[in-house]
């Protein structure tokens, strides 16, 4: 009893499954793409600043401008 | 005899003493006015106050008073360093809010910086500001 029984299927391995897959894949052009966004990327350098720590020192800030009128 | 020029001597004393008060406040008070030249460009329209709480130029700045501003930038920033580390924060957050409060306190027709970096002129209208200002 050499070789496969009449009527069986042949197993596929798994790799080149996932190769035929891929090949699908990009034949029929379901994979996603990264384009560059035509606008500028604007950084906003202060948003790691917190408006409750601008409140907490208003009134440190107040005071210390009204101390030192010469440079502000 | 001596008592009299003893109580004289003491009304003649105490008279330059309340006389050199205000002469020792005078250079106190000249220390808390603004630079001439500073203020003269405020009023100009040539500096307006930054949203960083340092000034900026309006248009560009002959040498002369490039200089004096740079300084006061400078002075302000010392300032705002010291205070910032006895109130536990950064430079950058003390500078910030204090430029909330500065362009607060701008009078109508001197520049500052609205919250999308452009110059503004200050209208009898409260000025727009970053959205975290207090």
């Amino acid at each position: 009893m050499a070789g496969r029984a009449p009527g069986t299927r042949r197993k596929v391995p798994a790799s080149v499954l996932v190769a035929g897959a891929t090949t699908t894949c990009l034949l029929l052009g379901g994979c996603i793409t990264l384009k560059a966004p035509d606008k500028p990327i604007v950084i906003e350098l202060n948003i790691n600043i917190k408006q409750e720590v601008v409140y907490r020192l208003a009134g440190d800030a107040s005071q210390t401008i009204d101390s030192n009128k010469d440079i502000f | 005899m001596a008592r009299k020029f003893g109580f004289f001597q003491r009304v003649v004393a105490s008279l330059a003493v309340a006389g050199m008060i205000p002469a020792l406040l005078v250079p106190g008070a000249a220390l808390a006015q603004r630079d001439p030249a500073y203020a003269a460009a405020r009023a100009a329209g040539q500096v307006g106050e930054k949203t960083d709480g340092y000034l900026g130029f309006v248009t560009p700045p002959p040498p002369p008073l490039k200089a004096v501003i740079n300084e006061l930038n400078i002075k302000r920033k010392a300032v705002y360093a010291e205070k910032a580390a006895a109130a536990k924060a950064t430079v950058e957050e003390y500078a910030l809010t204090s430029g909330c409060l500065l362009i607060s306190q701008t009078k109508p027709g001197e520049k500052y910086q609205g919250p999308d970096g452009s110059w503004q002129t200050r209208t009898s209208a409260p000025p727009l500001r970053d959205s975290r200002c207090p």
